[in-house]
Protein backbone atom coordinates (compact mmCIF):
# COMPACT_ATOMS: atom_id res chain seq x y z
CA UNK A 1 0.00 0.00 0.00
CA UNK A 2 2.81 2.37 0.95
CA UNK A 3 4.84 1.67 -2.18
CA UNK A 4 1.73 1.94 -4.34
CA UNK A 5 1.03 5.31 -2.76
CA UNK A 6 4.65 6.32 -3.30
CA UNK A 7 4.60 5.23 -6.93
CA UNK A 8 1.37 7.12 -7.48
CA UNK A 9 2.89 10.21 -5.89
CA UNK A 10 5.93 10.08 -8.13
CA UNK A 11 3.90 9.91 -11.34
CA UNK A 12 0.93 12.09 -10.41
CA UNK A 13 1.75 14.47 -7.56
CA UNK A 14 -0.99 15.52 -5.21
CA UNK A 15 -1.98 19.00 -6.43
CA UNK A 16 -2.85 20.15 -2.94
CA UNK A 17 0.72 19.93 -1.64
CA UNK A 18 1.63 23.25 -3.23
CA UNK A 19 -0.68 25.05 -0.82
CA UNK A 20 1.11 23.91 2.31
CA UNK A 21 2.38 26.65 4.57
CA UNK A 22 5.95 26.06 5.65
CA UNK A 23 7.57 27.85 8.55
CA UNK A 24 10.83 29.53 7.65
CA UNK A 25 11.83 31.04 11.00
CA UNK A 26 10.16 29.92 14.17
CA UNK A 27 9.08 32.79 16.34
CA UNK A 28 6.68 32.63 19.22
CA UNK A 29 5.05 35.79 20.55
CA UNK A 30 3.31 35.45 23.93
CA UNK A 31 2.04 31.98 23.16
CA UNK A 32 0.88 32.84 19.62
CA UNK A 33 2.73 31.27 16.75
CA UNK A 34 4.02 34.25 14.80
CA UNK A 35 6.59 32.43 12.68
CA UNK A 36 7.74 33.85 9.42
CA UNK A 37 6.17 31.53 6.86
CA UNK A 38 6.59 31.19 3.12
CA UNK A 39 3.27 32.99 2.77
CA UNK A 40 4.69 35.97 4.65
CA UNK A 41 7.86 35.77 2.57
CA UNK A 42 5.94 36.13 -0.67
CA UNK A 43 3.87 38.99 0.69
CA UNK A 44 7.01 40.85 1.81
CA UNK A 45 8.57 40.12 -1.58
CA UNK A 46 5.51 41.56 -3.32
CA UNK A 47 5.66 44.76 -1.27
CA UNK A 48 9.42 45.16 -1.78
CA UNK A 49 9.26 44.51 -5.52
CA UNK A 50 6.34 46.83 -6.20
CA UNK A 51 7.71 49.62 -4.02
CA UNK A 52 11.17 49.33 -5.57
CA UNK A 53 9.72 49.36 -9.08
CA UNK A 54 7.46 52.34 -8.48
CA UNK A 55 10.08 54.36 -6.58
CA UNK A 56 13.01 53.77 -8.88
CA UNK A 57 11.20 54.24 -12.17
CA UNK A 58 9.75 57.62 -11.19
CA UNK A 59 13.05 58.79 -9.69
CA UNK A 60 13.90 60.98 -12.67
CA UNK A 61 10.61 62.88 -12.34
CA UNK A 62 10.73 63.84 -16.01
CA UNK A 63 7.79 65.77 -17.38
CA UNK A 64 8.10 63.75 -20.57
CA UNK A 65 8.51 60.24 -19.24
CA UNK A 66 11.02 57.73 -20.48
CA UNK A 67 10.10 54.09 -20.98
CA UNK A 68 10.19 52.88 -17.39
CA UNK A 69 8.55 55.97 -16.02
CA UNK A 70 5.67 55.66 -18.45
CA UNK A 71 5.13 52.09 -17.28
CA UNK A 72 4.53 53.34 -13.76
CA UNK A 73 2.43 56.18 -15.10
CA UNK A 74 0.34 53.72 -17.13
CA UNK A 75 -0.38 51.72 -13.99
CA UNK A 76 -1.16 54.85 -12.02
CA UNK A 77 -3.50 56.26 -14.65
CA UNK A 78 -5.22 52.95 -15.18
CA UNK A 79 -6.20 52.70 -11.51
CA UNK A 80 -6.90 56.43 -11.26
CA UNK A 81 -9.36 56.35 -14.17
CA UNK A 82 -11.04 53.32 -12.73
CA UNK A 83 -11.46 54.94 -9.31
CA UNK A 84 -12.65 58.19 -10.79
CA UNK A 85 -15.21 56.45 -13.00
CA UNK A 86 -16.59 54.45 -10.10
CA UNK A 87 -16.57 56.88 -7.22
CA UNK A 88 -16.60 60.35 -8.74
CA UNK A 89 -14.78 63.30 -7.20
CA UNK A 90 -15.50 62.30 -3.59
CA UNK A 91 -13.54 59.10 -3.92
CA UNK A 92 -10.28 60.75 -4.93
CA UNK A 93 -8.84 60.64 -1.43
CA UNK A 94 -9.34 56.87 -1.21
CA UNK A 95 -7.30 56.34 -4.35
CA UNK A 96 -4.01 55.48 -2.55
CA UNK A 97 -5.75 52.68 -0.66
CA UNK A 98 -7.30 51.20 -3.78
CA UNK A 99 -4.02 51.57 -5.67
CA UNK A 100 -2.09 49.74 -2.93
CA UNK A 101 -4.75 47.02 -2.80
CA UNK A 102 -4.64 46.56 -6.56
CA UNK A 103 -0.85 46.45 -6.85
CA UNK A 104 -0.52 44.17 -3.81
CA UNK A 105 -2.98 41.58 -5.12
CA UNK A 106 -1.63 41.89 -8.67
CA UNK A 107 2.00 41.31 -7.69
CA UNK A 108 1.10 38.43 -5.35
CA UNK A 109 -0.92 36.74 -8.09
CA UNK A 110 1.85 37.24 -10.63
CA UNK A 111 4.55 35.98 -8.26
CA UNK A 112 2.44 32.87 -7.80
CA UNK A 113 2.62 32.20 -11.53
CA UNK A 114 6.40 31.80 -11.28
CA UNK A 115 6.93 28.08 -11.20
CA UNK A 116 9.89 27.76 -8.83
CA UNK A 117 9.52 24.04 -8.37
CA UNK A 118 8.67 23.20 -4.81
CA UNK A 119 9.18 26.75 -3.55
CA UNK A 120 6.50 28.71 -5.36
CA UNK A 121 3.51 29.79 -3.32
CA UNK A 122 0.58 32.12 -3.81
CA UNK A 123 -0.57 33.80 -0.61
CA UNK A 124 -3.94 34.72 -2.13
CA UNK A 125 -4.73 31.08 -2.73
CA UNK A 126 -5.53 30.84 0.96
CA UNK A 127 -9.00 31.89 2.07
CA UNK A 128 -7.63 33.52 5.21
CA UNK A 129 -5.53 36.01 3.25
CA UNK A 130 -8.31 36.97 0.86
CA UNK A 131 -10.82 37.07 3.69
CA UNK A 132 -8.55 39.44 5.60
CA UNK A 133 -8.40 41.77 2.60
CA UNK A 134 -12.14 41.54 1.95
CA UNK A 135 -13.00 42.06 5.63
CA UNK A 136 -10.73 45.12 5.64
CA UNK A 137 -12.61 46.54 2.67
CA UNK A 138 -16.05 45.68 4.06
CA UNK A 139 -15.46 47.07 7.54
CA UNK A 140 -13.77 50.16 6.11
CA UNK A 141 -16.58 50.89 3.66
CA UNK A 142 -19.28 50.37 6.32
CA UNK A 143 -17.47 52.67 8.76
CA UNK A 144 -17.04 55.30 6.05
CA UNK A 145 -20.75 55.05 5.26
CA UNK A 146 -21.79 55.48 8.88
CA UNK A 147 -19.29 58.27 9.43
CA UNK A 148 -20.45 60.28 6.44
CA UNK A 149 -24.19 59.74 6.66
CA UNK A 150 -24.79 58.79 10.27
CA UNK A 151 -27.71 56.46 10.81
CA UNK A 152 -29.05 57.48 7.38
CA UNK A 153 -26.62 54.98 5.92
CA UNK A 154 -29.25 52.34 6.67
CA UNK A 155 -31.33 53.84 3.86
CA UNK A 156 -29.06 51.74 1.65
CA UNK A 157 -31.31 48.81 2.49
CA UNK A 158 -34.52 50.59 1.49
CA UNK A 159 -34.10 51.79 -2.09
CA UNK A 160 -36.26 54.70 -3.13
CA UNK A 161 -39.25 54.04 -5.33
CA UNK A 162 -40.23 50.78 -3.66
CA UNK A 163 -43.92 50.61 -2.56
CA UNK A 164 -44.41 50.12 1.18
CA UNK A 165 -45.89 46.64 1.00
CA UNK A 166 -42.78 45.29 -0.75
CA UNK A 167 -40.48 46.60 1.98
CA UNK A 168 -40.61 43.52 4.26
CA UNK A 169 -39.39 41.44 1.33
CA UNK A 170 -36.88 43.86 -0.16
CA UNK A 171 -35.11 44.93 3.04
CA UNK A 172 -34.00 41.44 4.20
CA UNK A 173 -32.87 40.62 0.67
CA UNK A 174 -30.84 43.83 0.55
CA UNK A 175 -29.32 43.10 3.95
CA UNK A 176 -28.35 39.58 2.90
CA UNK A 177 -26.83 40.82 -0.33
CA UNK A 178 -24.87 43.45 1.62
CA UNK A 179 -23.53 40.87 4.08
CA UNK A 180 -22.57 38.57 1.22
CA UNK A 181 -20.25 41.22 -0.25
CA UNK A 182 -17.10 40.34 1.74
CA UNK A 183 -17.87 36.64 1.32
CA UNK A 184 -18.17 36.86 -2.45
CA UNK A 185 -15.19 39.22 -2.72
CA UNK A 186 -12.90 36.88 -0.79
CA UNK A 187 -14.17 33.60 -2.23
CA UNK A 188 -13.94 34.92 -5.80
CA UNK A 189 -10.23 35.71 -5.47
CA UNK A 190 -9.50 32.57 -3.45
CA UNK A 191 -11.39 30.27 -5.82
CA UNK A 192 -9.76 31.66 -8.94
CA UNK A 193 -6.26 31.38 -7.52
CA UNK A 194 -6.66 27.96 -5.91
CA UNK A 195 -8.47 26.38 -8.84
CA UNK A 196 -6.01 27.84 -11.34
CA UNK A 197 -2.96 26.48 -9.58
CA UNK A 198 -4.60 23.12 -8.87
CA UNK A 199 -5.58 22.71 -12.50
CA UNK A 200 -2.05 23.57 -13.60
CA UNK A 201 -0.66 20.89 -11.26
CA UNK A 202 -3.26 18.34 -12.40
CA UNK A 203 -2.55 18.88 -16.08
CA UNK A 204 1.16 18.76 -15.31
CA UNK A 205 0.59 15.47 -13.55
CA UNK A 206 -1.02 14.03 -16.67
CA UNK A 207 2.27 14.42 -18.53
CA UNK A 208 3.98 11.85 -16.32
CA UNK A 209 1.32 9.14 -16.55
CA UNK A 210 0.69 9.48 -20.28
CA UNK A 211 4.16 8.39 -21.39
CA UNK A 212 4.87 9.26 -24.98
CA UNK A 213 1.50 10.96 -25.43
CA UNK A 214 2.50 13.40 -22.72
CA UNK A 215 3.12 15.95 -25.47
CA UNK A 216 -0.63 16.58 -25.51
CA UNK A 217 -0.92 17.98 -21.98
CA UNK A 218 2.30 19.94 -22.47
CA UNK A 219 0.80 21.73 -25.46
CA UNK A 220 -2.43 22.28 -23.55
CA UNK A 221 -0.53 23.84 -20.64
CA UNK A 222 0.86 26.68 -22.75
CA UNK A 223 -2.44 28.47 -23.51
CA UNK A 224 -3.78 27.46 -20.12
CA UNK A 225 -0.89 29.17 -18.35
CA UNK A 226 -1.56 32.24 -20.51
CA UNK A 227 -5.18 32.14 -19.36
CA UNK A 228 -4.02 31.89 -15.74
CA UNK A 229 -1.81 34.95 -16.12
CA UNK A 230 -4.81 36.82 -17.56
CA UNK A 231 -6.96 35.61 -14.67
CA UNK A 232 -4.31 36.74 -12.16
CA UNK A 233 -4.46 40.27 -13.54
CA UNK A 234 -8.23 40.21 -13.97
CA UNK A 235 -8.97 39.09 -10.41
CA UNK A 236 -6.83 41.85 -8.96
CA UNK A 237 -8.66 44.31 -11.22
CA UNK A 238 -12.09 42.96 -10.27
CA UNK A 239 -11.25 43.18 -6.57
CA UNK A 240 -10.25 46.82 -6.98
CA UNK A 241 -13.29 47.67 -9.13
CA UNK A 242 -15.73 46.10 -6.70
CA UNK A 243 -14.04 47.91 -3.80
CA UNK A 244 -14.53 51.20 -5.69
CA UNK A 245 -18.18 50.37 -6.39
CA UNK A 246 -18.86 49.56 -2.73
CA UNK A 247 -17.07 52.76 -1.77
CA UNK A 248 -19.27 54.65 -4.20
CA UNK A 249 -22.33 53.12 -2.57
CA UNK A 250 -21.14 54.35 0.79
CA UNK A 251 -20.01 57.81 -0.28
CA UNK A 252 -22.66 58.82 -2.81
CA UNK A 253 -25.89 57.55 -1.44
CA UNK A 254 -28.21 59.73 -3.45
CA UNK A 255 -28.08 57.23 -6.29
CA UNK A 256 -30.37 54.97 -4.31
CA UNK B 1 -19.72 2.76 -0.24
CA UNK B 2 -16.12 3.59 0.60
CA UNK B 3 -15.21 7.20 1.21
CA UNK B 4 -12.78 7.21 -1.71
CA UNK B 5 -15.51 6.27 -4.19
CA UNK B 6 -17.96 8.72 -2.63
CA UNK B 7 -15.32 11.46 -2.93
CA UNK B 8 -14.90 10.93 -6.64
CA UNK B 9 -18.65 10.88 -7.21
CA UNK B 10 -19.14 14.00 -5.11
CA UNK B 11 -16.39 15.87 -6.92
CA UNK B 12 -17.85 14.93 -10.26
CA UNK B 13 -21.32 16.11 -9.26
CA UNK B 14 -19.99 19.40 -7.89
CA UNK B 15 -18.20 20.14 -11.14
CA UNK B 16 -21.55 20.37 -12.92
CA UNK B 17 -21.64 23.94 -11.61
CA UNK B 18 -19.21 24.88 -14.35
CA UNK B 19 -22.01 24.47 -16.91
CA UNK B 20 -23.47 27.70 -15.58
CA UNK B 21 -20.09 29.39 -15.85
CA UNK B 22 -19.75 28.32 -19.47
CA UNK B 23 -23.20 29.58 -20.41
CA UNK B 24 -22.67 32.86 -18.58
CA UNK B 25 -19.30 33.60 -20.15
CA UNK B 26 -20.57 32.68 -23.61
CA UNK B 27 -23.53 34.98 -23.08
CA UNK B 28 -21.34 37.92 -22.11
CA UNK B 29 -18.88 37.57 -24.95
CA UNK B 30 -21.68 36.90 -27.42
CA UNK B 31 -23.51 40.07 -26.42
CA UNK B 32 -20.27 42.03 -26.63
CA UNK B 33 -19.58 40.66 -30.10
CA UNK B 34 -23.06 41.33 -31.44
CA UNK B 35 -22.95 44.84 -30.01
CA UNK B 36 -19.46 45.44 -31.36
CA UNK B 37 -20.44 44.31 -34.84
CA UNK B 38 -23.31 46.76 -34.92
CA UNK B 39 -21.40 49.69 -33.47
CA UNK B 40 -17.67 49.13 -33.79
CA UNK B 41 -16.68 52.57 -32.54
CA UNK B 42 -18.40 52.01 -29.20
CA UNK B 43 -16.80 48.63 -28.70
CA UNK B 44 -13.50 49.93 -27.28
CA UNK B 45 -15.26 51.84 -24.53
CA UNK B 46 -16.96 48.73 -23.22
CA UNK B 47 -13.84 46.58 -23.17
CA UNK B 48 -13.38 47.13 -19.44
CA UNK B 49 -16.96 46.09 -18.73
CA UNK B 50 -16.40 43.00 -20.84
CA UNK B 51 -13.45 41.84 -18.74
CA UNK B 52 -15.30 42.70 -15.53
CA UNK B 53 -18.32 40.67 -16.63
CA UNK B 54 -16.12 37.75 -17.61
CA UNK B 55 -14.42 37.67 -14.22
CA UNK B 56 -17.71 37.89 -12.30
CA UNK B 57 -19.36 35.13 -14.37
CA UNK B 58 -16.31 32.89 -14.02
CA UNK B 59 -16.26 33.42 -10.28
CA UNK B 60 -19.68 31.86 -9.70
CA UNK B 61 -18.70 28.75 -11.59
CA UNK B 62 -15.47 28.52 -9.68
CA UNK B 63 -17.35 28.59 -6.37
CA UNK B 64 -18.69 25.19 -7.41
CA UNK B 65 -15.27 23.94 -8.48
CA UNK B 66 -13.86 24.94 -5.08
CA UNK B 67 -16.47 22.71 -3.45
CA UNK B 68 -15.42 19.91 -5.78
CA UNK B 69 -11.78 20.26 -4.78
CA UNK B 70 -12.66 20.45 -1.10
CA UNK B 71 -14.68 17.24 -1.42
CA UNK B 72 -11.92 15.54 -3.36
CA UNK B 73 -8.84 16.49 -1.43
CA UNK B 74 -9.81 17.60 2.08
Amino acid sequence: MATEQGAKEALMPNPMHQFEIKRLFNWELWGIDASFTNSALFMVLAVVLSSAFLIFTVRGKNIIPGRLQSTSELLYEFVRNMVRDSTGPKGEKYFPFIFSLFVFILVINMLGMLRLGHYSFTPTSHIIVTFALAALVFVGVTLIGFWKHGIGYLKLFAPSGVPWFMMPIIVPIEIISYISRPVSLSVRLFANMMVGHTLLKVFGGFVGVMGIYGIGPILLMIPFTALEILVAFLQAFVFAVLTSIYLNDALNMHDH
Amino acid sequence: METEAARYIGAGLASIALVGAGIGIGNIFGSYLSGALRNPSAAQGQYTNLLLGFALAEATGLFGLVMAFIILFV
